[in-house]
């Protein structure tokens, strides 16, 4: 069997071709090592980064960046999201803190990817 | 009115300014200051939670605001000066600076460099000419990004995008994981004019459509947008007849492309490209005024910002030498010229004595080419040769050129990229 894909591990977007043959998989195209990773992920069972926002009170911001520390399988995107749409924090966050701990049993967390103060305002009636 | 002096003033806070303000103050000038119009420091990587920044200079995948952290904290820990809400208003070509905020009302700054980092804006309805009425529901991209993800509200339910530039690329996966259903991309050239990465990993992963050669001809709607009339367009960008569909929607997305943002560059009368619309610089990303600075997305749109961090330093570092009396300007400059297929390089100039050993040279090619050579002439003579498998408009191109390899009484280095 044999597929192209796109690699989008950097901008580069080298087109890589995966090929099987007798259970064994060669990545070509790749422009670096990393490329030949993601051909053969690609191949067997498609990952990604997980981004995007939660809510969160008490900032100059109403949402809170969030990312996964390694890539999750995209076939459970939408229950990851579902997942993370519950969450609800309060200001400050710090950057790296874990917002949600093994998400969905995969092992992986998700992140702050950015801190936030809490406003001035807050503070002072706190 | 408030006076200031200080050495090295950097206008605009992204990823462009916070590198070149670091690396000013690395290399000896002492007072740093960056002024900043938003509230905080980033730029428009604040509102870009994606991944995909930073592999190449961190290796981590980090999202844009992940990358901005790591040069915020730097900026933080190194008595450079920061201010906030702050909006320059007129730079005179004496190096004078007028800005203000709410703490410190006008201010008069008198500079020993300045560094303009002002990025860039999106293109927006009226550049790109579309009839019918001028409801609600007609975003940029970018603004759509910022309700989205920063602001936290969603402007609409169902989606039509504009142009695919990477922004609306981006924002096709954004919406759709925020429940806002988009229809398809619509462009109006035979190609696409973002990256192909996004196409992969934010249409092809939502089975989004796109449709090239096909554009938005209407806005329907009064007050509130209640849908577009789209059409596939012949060679000539004119709408082919009879080929017209009325699509629903009460969100447009437009990713119609970036413009340098250089109302003050202009004011200051400094030598603009026609072909970057952003300022001519030299070696240092000097501008054609002495001691102006340019860096980032207002030189020429990056795309990366990899690239974007290493114009800030380069400038940054320019900045600390002009300071320090090291760049002698009296020396004629050469001319970095585009060649065959080229459609600009950045820098444009270059004055050999000053430089460092080897020089980057920015660059985007006319049209898509594949198996591809690249070289770099000195009056004529080549003094660089690569080979690349594909070369696309949309993706930036960078070469290093070895400055030993040009002669002192050369004019001109010319890049071309050619086949073969
Ligand atoms: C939606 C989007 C998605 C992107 N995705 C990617 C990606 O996946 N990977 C990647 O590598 N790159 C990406 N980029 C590109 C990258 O974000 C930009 O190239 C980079 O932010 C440009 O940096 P800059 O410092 O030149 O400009 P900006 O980040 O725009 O910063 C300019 C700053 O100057 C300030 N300013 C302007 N005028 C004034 C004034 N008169 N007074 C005071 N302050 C002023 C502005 O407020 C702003 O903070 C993306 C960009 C966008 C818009
Ligand atoms: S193979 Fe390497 S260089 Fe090419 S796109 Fe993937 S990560 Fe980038």
């Amino acid at each position: 069997m044999k597929n192209e894909f796109t690699c989008i591990v950097c901008p580069m977007s080298c087109v890589l071709t995966v090929e099987e043959q007798n259970g064994e998989i060669t990545v070509l195209g790749n422009g670096c090592k990393r490329g030949k990773e993601f051909g053969k992920n690609e191949f067997i069972n498609p990952k990604r980064m997980v981004t995007t926002t939660v809510k969160v009170t008490g900032s100059h911001l109403n949402r809170l960046p969030v990312i996964s520390t390694e890539e999750l399988p995209l076939d459970h995107l939408f229950a990851y999201m579902h997942e993370l749409y519950q969450v609800v924090l309060e200001a400050p966050v710090e950057k790296g803190q874990i917002i949600i701990e093994n998400i969905g049993g995969s092992g992986v967390d998700i992140v702050a990817s950015r801190s936030l103060n809490q406003i001035e305002s807050k503070k002072e009636r706190a | 009115m408030k006076e200031l002096k200080i050495d090295v003033a950097v206008i605009g806070g992204g990823p462009a300014g916070l590198a070149a303000a670091i690396e000013a103050k690395d290399q000896g000038a002492e007072q740093v200051m960056i002024l900043e119009r938003d509230v905080e420091l980033g730029g428009i990587l604040q509102q870009c939670i994606h991944d995909g920044f930073g592999l190449h200079r961190f290796g981590k995948r980090l999202s844009g605001c992940g990358y901005a952290h790591h040069f915020i904290e730097s900026v933080a820990s190194k008595e450079i000066d920061v201010k906030l809400k702050t909006i320059v208003l007129e730079i005179t070509d004496q190096r004078i600076i007028y800005a203000m905020n709410e703490i410190d009302g006008m201010m008069r700054i008198e500079c020993g460099a300045i560094i303009l980092a002002m990025g860039c804006r999106e293109r927006t309805r009226s550049q790109v000419f579309i009839w019918g009425t001028r409801p609600s529901g007609v975003l940029t991209a970018g603004t759509v990004q910022r309700y989205i993800n920063m602001e936290g509200y969603l402007p609409g339910e169902k989606a039509v995008i504009l142009g695919s530039g990477d922004i609306g690329l981006i924002m096709a996966r954004r919406m759709t994981l925020e429940g806002i259903e988009v229809e398809g991309v619509y462009e109006v050239m035979e190609s696409p004019g973002g990256l192909t990465r996004n196409i992969s990993q934010c249409l092809k992963d939502f089975q989004i459509p796109m449709y090239l050669s096909t554009t938005v001809v209407r806005i329907h709607g009064n007050r509130k947008l209640e849908g577009v009339t789209v059409a596939q367009v012949d060679e000539n960008r004119q709408p082919i007849e009879g080929t017209e569909r009325y699509i629903a929607c009460d969100l447009l997305v437009l990713a119609v492309g970036l413009i340098p943002e250089n109302e003050l560059s202009r004011q200051l009368e400094v030598e603009m490209d026609p072909r970057t619309k952003g300022p001519i610089v030299d070696e240092h990303f000097m501008t054609s005024m002495p001691g102006i600075f340019a860096a980032g997305n207002v030189v020429t749109v990056f795309d990366l910002v990899d690239y974007v961090s290493l114009t800030g330093e380069i400038a940054g570092r320019g900045a600390a030498k002009y300071l320090q009396g090291k760049l002698n300007l009296e020396l004629p400059a050469k001319d970095i010229l585009p060649g065959d297929a080229v459609n600009f390089v950045v820098p444009q100039r270059i004055r050999t004595a000053n430089a460092e050993d080897s020089i980057l040279i920015y660059f985007r090619v006319k049209e898509e080419m594949r198996k591809v050579e690249v070289t770099a002439t000195v009056d004529g003579e080549v003094c660089m040769r690569k080979k690349h498998p594909i070369a696309l408009p949309p993706e930036m191109m960078v070469e290093k050129i070895q400055v030993g390899k040009i002669q002192e009484d050369a004019r001109e280095l010319r890049v071309s990229v050619k086949v073969g």
